[in-house]
């Protein structure tokens, strides 16, 4: 169950260029069911910036009440978020949408989870729930640039970690697909660019696939229609999904991309 | 006693706080965060005869207080509305506005007989001035004869009062709300979204895949005030007010200019809570502006009447 409530900052660190690491503590931890669920984030108490910011929750831990949120400094809106410092309060709706189902995979079984820039984070709280109930986890994480990369080292206590960025600068050079194909595993969860999480659907096919989409969204609860995607057996017609509250995880082949 | 309640043809309120439509879907998201029964009234989201997906993403884009959107009339037509989401509906103690749309005259019609017969139905909004989609909708709300036909064929079939949607996107606001009225509409919601474009810093592309949208939200709320100010006293149409309503001053505001209730809609985006917390908040307002009633704020902008002699500060 979804709520609005004012969390108290805990930790903000720039963790790489633009990417900063911030921990909420709150009530609504609770109500996290699955990785990859995402918190809508009111950045002002004025009316602009005016809409909510979705932000993906990269890990939490109900003892503690805390949560943690990966983000990219980028808009106005998050330019404002990262000004933001421990113990101020932070208007939080959430937990927003459906993870990813970590019951897919079982214990022995290989996971492969592959994230691109912005879209790694949710893989992190993924990657620690598949480890814990025995699966084998393999991480292959795309940057840009090498001081974008963040998480390699908390990535590699759970798993195998490969790393590829788009300009050589660190690790490989090249796109996380190009990792992937050297790779055995049972199922694949990704989260990261469209033509990304398109070409792993192409080329994977036959493998189990859940892929976490992004879309710009107004209202976050599924009710303003924005973050609308068609349904892949009805591409033609009026069958639909909201992003939102419908995903943003879906199973391969279950939407377009 | 309520310092809040409204009668409006069709609509017996007991306050004038209302969603507006297309922000609230069927109020089946907002449900899980308060009782509807709260609010004064809901205007649900446009309904079309056939099912319609609507426009392709991006629909969304923010702008300096405010958004523009481009969602195309998404709905599940209009079997559909009446079949699930009205009796979903029923078991809340509000009224329901039924926003019709359409792309032929008889297309509004068709959604016109049949969805007033919903037992929960008190009034339709006749949609005449959605800017997102390419045929219907911005004819009938900028040609005012036009209008004026498309109003009186849907006041012949539907079986509760008509309130027509009235589109800024117009040379003269005046002229339209006149038209309607000589068509028989029996009440006036405006104003619909300003025709708006936001361009790509990195491509120099449209961000909105229908290129053009709906602006919405703060920016847009002076201008609707000073239509509601020049239609207001043109016609003897109640007005239910809607653009940028973000507070219970807003609401305020919107009764001076000359309307009788007033919609919320992209603020429940940016709060969820944002309908019941200006209810709240309303009588306190008018207690220390010093209005018994909030009937005693219309169309203060322009009517004769006493200096604010009791403002409590």
């Amino acid at each position: 169950m979804m709520q609005k409530e004012f969390c108290r900052i805990i930790s903000q660190t720039e963790i790489a260029e633009d990417i900063f690491e911030l921990s909420v503590k709150g009530e609504l931890v609770s109500q996290i069911n699955a990785p990859g669920q995402f918190v809508h984030i009111r950045v002002t108490d004025r009316w602009g910036p005016l809409l909510r910011r979705p932000i993906s929750i990269s890990s939490f831990n109900k003892a503690t009440k805390q949560l943690t949120m990966i983000y990219r400094k980028e808009g106005q809106g998050t330019a404002l978020l990262a000004k933001m410092v421990p113990g101020m309060e932070l208007d939080i709706l959430g937990p927003l949408g459906n993870g990813f189902p970590i019951e897919e995979v079982s214990s022995g079984e290989t996971a492969l989870l592959v994230g691109g820039g912005i879209g790694v984070p949710p893989l992190y709280e993924l990657s620690k729930q598949l480890a814990a109930k025995g699966c084998n986890v393999i991480h292959v994480l795309g940057f840009q640039t090498k001081s974008t990369v963040f998480y390699e080292q908390e990535f590699l206590k759970n798993g195998e970690t490969y790393v590829a960025t788009v300009d050589g600068t660190y690790a490989a050079k090249g796109f996380v697909t190009d990792v992937v194909d050297r790779l055995r595993f049972d199922c694949i969860f990704a989260c990261g660019p469209t033509p990304m999480l398109k070409a792993l659907e192409q080329h994977y096919s036959d493998k189990k696939m859940f892929l976490s989409l992004e879309e710009r969204m107004g209202c976050g609860i599924g009710a303003c229609f924005a973050c609308v995607c068609k349904k892949a057996d009805d591409p033609l017609g009026v069958s639909y999904k909201k992003v939102c509250s419908d995903g943003p995880v879906f199973r391969a082949g279950e939407v377009v991309i | 006693m309520s310092r809040l309640n409204v009668e409006l043809p069709g609509l017996n309120l007991k306050n004038p706080i209302m969603p507006a439509s297309g922000c609230f879907g069927f109020g089946r998201e907002y449900s899980q965060f308060y009782d509807l029964s709260v609010l004064g009234a809901i205007m649900i989201k446009a309904t079309t005869v056939e099912p319609r997906f609507g426009n392709p993403t991006p629909r969304v884009a923010e702008t300096d207080a405010g958004m523009l959107n481009a969602i195309g009339l998404q709905n599940p037509g209009l079997e559909k509305v009446i079949a699930k989401e009205l009796p979903w509906l029923s078991q809340f103690d509000v009224p329901i506005i039924a926003n019709v749309a359409g792309s032929l005259e008889e297309d509004y019609v068709a959604v016109a007989s049949e969805i007033s017969k919903a037992a929960n139905v008190h009034a339709l909004e006749l949609n005449i001035s959605c800017p997102n989609v390419k045929t219907g909708g911005i004819a009938f709300g900028t040609i005012p004869e036009v209008a004026k036909q498309l109003t009186r064929k849907v006041k012949e079939v539907s079986e509760v009062p008509v309130y027509v949607k009235l589109s800024p996107n117009v040379t003269n606001i005046v002229e339209m709300a006149k038209a309607v009225e000589e068509g028989g509409a029996d009440g006036l919601t405006m104003i619909n979204t300003i025709v708006g474009m936001r361009l790509d810093l990195k491509t120099g592309r449209p961000i909105l895949a229908n290129r053009t949208g709906g602006l919405s939200g703060p920016a847009i709320k002076p201008v609707a005030i000073r239509m509601i100010y020049e239609v207001s006293q043109a016609v003897s149409l109640p007005i239910i007010g809607m653009g940028g309503v973000q507070s219970a001053e807003d609401v305020v505001e919107y009764f001076y200019a000359g309307a009788s209730a007033v919609a919320v809609g992209t603020a429940n985006f940016v709060d969820p809570f944002v309908c019941p917390t200006i209810i709240e908040e309303l009588p306190p307002i008018l207690e220390k502006l010093g209005f018994e009633h909030i009937s005693e704020c219309k169309g203060r902008s322009w009517k004769q009447h006493e200096p604010f002699a009791h403002y409590r500060a």
